[in-house]
């Protein structure tokens, strides 16, 4: 972003990478494959790199509220610094901490996640996903609380994996109904309370149950959870877990 | 005459006995804070439309949701009987809405018929609460007399059409066996007045008339004062409950504007805003204790049925820890009864060495939460839990500094380096290390 800014340039969109995407190794390859897309389709974006922070939603959360505000007021500082009108990420959490609380602090821009950007590329012609990788592949979708129940987006996922050609299984607790990965809140970051099972143990059994080879979600903690939770149960060999990126992403050899 | 002498001063006492309950629920009121401005008027509406009047959320559990539709759908019937019983009272007349005509004759026989489900319902969920063992109703909150306010709400319901369908029966035979005209059509008391005997004496039917009438309109009398302080007080709390709802979307915690000041001061010293004159009222930051919650948690609490939707789908409640939604916002109610009449008498200095936090919500039940909004999205009356989790969590957190370790390590390294990880800002872009080699 400081390179271009620098060239006088301004990018369409800010690609907000995310702690998780900068940082945790599962997540990085799905910041890469995301970027890939986006290269592939020549979309003007750029990121912030070594300018991005937290988003501060784990602080809200944890309730924190001075902390969570700094963050809020200095990235909404930032980002009026380059212009920044649109945003795209791959994290529920930083989407729905933009688009619905950046407001109330005179943050105002057009947060979209890479889930329902991904649908209207597909939508407007721009994208045409592999049909030949996952053609009749037994996945399931996992939704996000952030993503779904948060902010009501449940069908752009799905409907990217249809696109792929994947058949999708639904779990019996799917959409508003969904079972959390239990990392949420700030529970990441935790030691569990005590009781009798791990939520993300609780999650993947109801994911595994479905027979499906491939699991999919479309968030950072998410993916942490399932992934600890699919090596926990042995399972890593025969079932895979991929970000909804990843999956386009290689459905179109990328 | 008599008779109406006898059910003004009832219909007063009822009336007088209920307005000192709302005095002391608007007092309870009073030493809450604000939460939002009320704007937005029409999707409002739309809400009170679909949630209350459509039952929508309730249908998220199919069987028992069409069960409790019926209830309700036949309460709004047989409300309009109600009302004209108390003209009736009031007046000396004798089913004076049937001036209404043919629309009369169609809300009183649904009215008939909606008395006999209503009924069956009731008895069924008797049997749910009493012989079945639904996971939902058991519970560390659940005490003994949270089972018997169930039990005696149900059990009064069943008694309200029990004397209605008595009363209508009644109606039907004596109008049928004097040769009067009958005003309104029944179709459940006129099979039931069919089975009878035809040898019956016009007095005993009328006197067993005017028996189930006052019966009837005494129980109501009796309910709705009982209402207040049940569990069944969501009667009259879900349409205002509803109405009120918080209309972000879930995802969305409410502002604390106080801080934004502060910060803003804090970074950009010099403005307006550092300028603003008014010196700080010391204001206590999140909930401790019940004077602090807003008052839309205290609406909320007062209008939970204690139906456990919430519960039953929370991920922490599933894997065995003690949080338990339900629990938190009954805490509220008992805490505002335990703690807000010394409140209303000393001001808010009144202490009873007690708080809402640790006394009755432990932090172990604050942590566990994920703020996945499953209990949210789930409650038929649009309560808002997480809100006021995260809502003592502030507490915790910014007035005490009790926060988990591995939380408080999140908040040093967001403060340290922009992440909560404990890693250099430098490394934010090694992940497109790689992205160059394969490219």
């Amino acid at each position: 972003m400081a390179d271009l800014a620098a060239r006088g340039e301004k990018p369409e969109y800010l690609l907000w990478v995310g702690s998780a995407g900068a940082y945790d190794d599962r997540y990085k390859h799905v910041t890469r494959a995301f970027v890939k897309i986006l290269t592939f389709l020549h979309v003007d974006y750029a990121v912030l790199g070594t300018e991005e922070s937290s988003s501060g939603d784990v602080a809200r959360r944890a309730g924190n509220e001075m902390l969570f505000q700094m963050q809020a007021l200095s990235n909404i500082d930032l980002f009026n610094r380059y212009g920044v009108k649109k945003i795209l990420t791959c994290d529920p959490h930083a989407y729905n901490t933009f688009k619905n609380e950046y407001p109330d602090f005179g943050g105002h821009y057009e947060v979209t996640h890479h889930t329902r950007f991904l649908l209207d590329l597909v939508r407007e012609g721009k994208l045409t996903p592999g049909r030949n990788v996952f053609r009749d592949c037994m996945v399931t979708y996992h939704d996000p609380c952030y993503l779904g129940r948060g902010n009501g987006e449940y069908e752009a996922p799905r409907m990217v994996l249809g696109e792929l050609g994947a058949k999708i299984a639904e779990m019996p607790r799917n959409r508003s109904f969904a079972l959390c990965c239990g990392a949420g809140g700030g529970q990441m970051f935790k030691e569990a309370e005590p009781g009798d099972k791990e939520i993300f143990i609780e999650r993947t059994e109801e994911a595994l149950s479905t027979g499906a080879g491939i699991v999919v979600t479309a968030c950072p903690y998410c993916m942490v959870m399932l992934t600890d939770g699919i090596k926990y149960k042995n399972r890593e060999e025969e079932v895979k877990i991929y970000d909804i990126a990843e999956m386009v992403a290689l459905s179109l050899g990328l | 005459m008599s008779k109406q002498v006898v059910f003004a001063l009832t219909l007063l006492i009822t009336l007088g006995v209920f307005s000192l309950t709302v005095a002391r629920i608007v007092a309870f009121f009073r030493l809450t804070k604000p939460a939002f401005p009320v704007k937005d008027w029409g999707r409002r509406f739309k809400l009170v439309l679909t949630e209350v009047f459509g039952q929508n959320k309730m249908f998220r559990r199919p069987v028992v949701g069409l069960m409790h539709a019926l209830v309700f759908w036949g309460f709004l019937a047989i409300l309009f009987g109600s009302i004209e019983m108390v003209i009736d009272g009031l007046a000396g007349t004798e089913r004076f809405l049937a001036v209404l005509g043919p629309v009369y004759d169609v809300i009183i026989a649904l009215g008939d018929v909606f008395a006999l489900i209503v009924l069956v319902a009731v008895i069924a969920f008797l049997i749910r609460r009493v012989a079945m063992d639904i996971p939902r109703f058991r519970g560390e909150e659940m005490k003994h007399t949270s089972h018997l306010d169930a039990i005696l709400a149900l059990s009064l319901i069943g008694l309200l059409m029990i004397t209605l369908l008595g009363m209508n029966t009644a109606y039907v035979t004596y109008t049928a066996l004097a040769g009067f005209e009958q005003k309104g059509v029944f179709p459940v008391s006129s099979l039931i007045s069919s089975f009878l005997g035809s040898d019956l004496l016009v007095t005993t039917v009328y006197r067993a008339h005017e028996i189930n009438w006052w019966a009837h309109i005494l129980l109501i009398f009796l309910f709705a004062n009982i209402l207040p302080y049940s569990k069944h007080f969501h009667v009259f709390m879900s349409v205002p409950n509803v109405f009120l709802s918080r209309l972000d979307p879930l995802g969305k915690l409410p502002n604390m504007p106080h801080i934004t000041r502060e910060i803003r001061a804090m970074l950009h010293p010099g403005t307006e805003e550092d300028s603003s004159g008014e010196p700080a009222e010391l204001e206590r930051f999140g909930v401790k204790d019940v004077e602090d919650i807003t008052w839309k948690s205290y609406l909320d609490a007062l209008s939970c049925t204690e139906c456990g939707r919430c519960t039953a789908v929370c991920p922490a409640h599933l894997t065995g820890k003690k949080l338990s939604p339900r629990k938190i916002i009954m805490n509220v109610r008992a805490r505002m009864k335990e703690k807000g009449p010394g409140l209303i008498r000393q001001g808010k200095d009144f202490d009873d060495a007690r708080s809402l936090l640790r006394d009755y919500v432990t932090e172990e039940e604050l942590w566990a939460c994920t703020t996945c909004n499953a209990c949210a999205r789930e409650c038929p009356l649009n309560i808002n839990h997480p809100v006021l989790i995260v809502d003592m969590r502030r507490y915790l957190v910014m007035e005490e500094a009790s926060g988990p370790a591995g939380l408080n390590a999140v908040f040093t390294n967001i403060e340290n380096n922009g992440a909560p990880w404990q890693y250099p800002r430098e490394d934010r872009m090694l992940w497109a290390e790689e992205l160059y080699i394969n490219a």
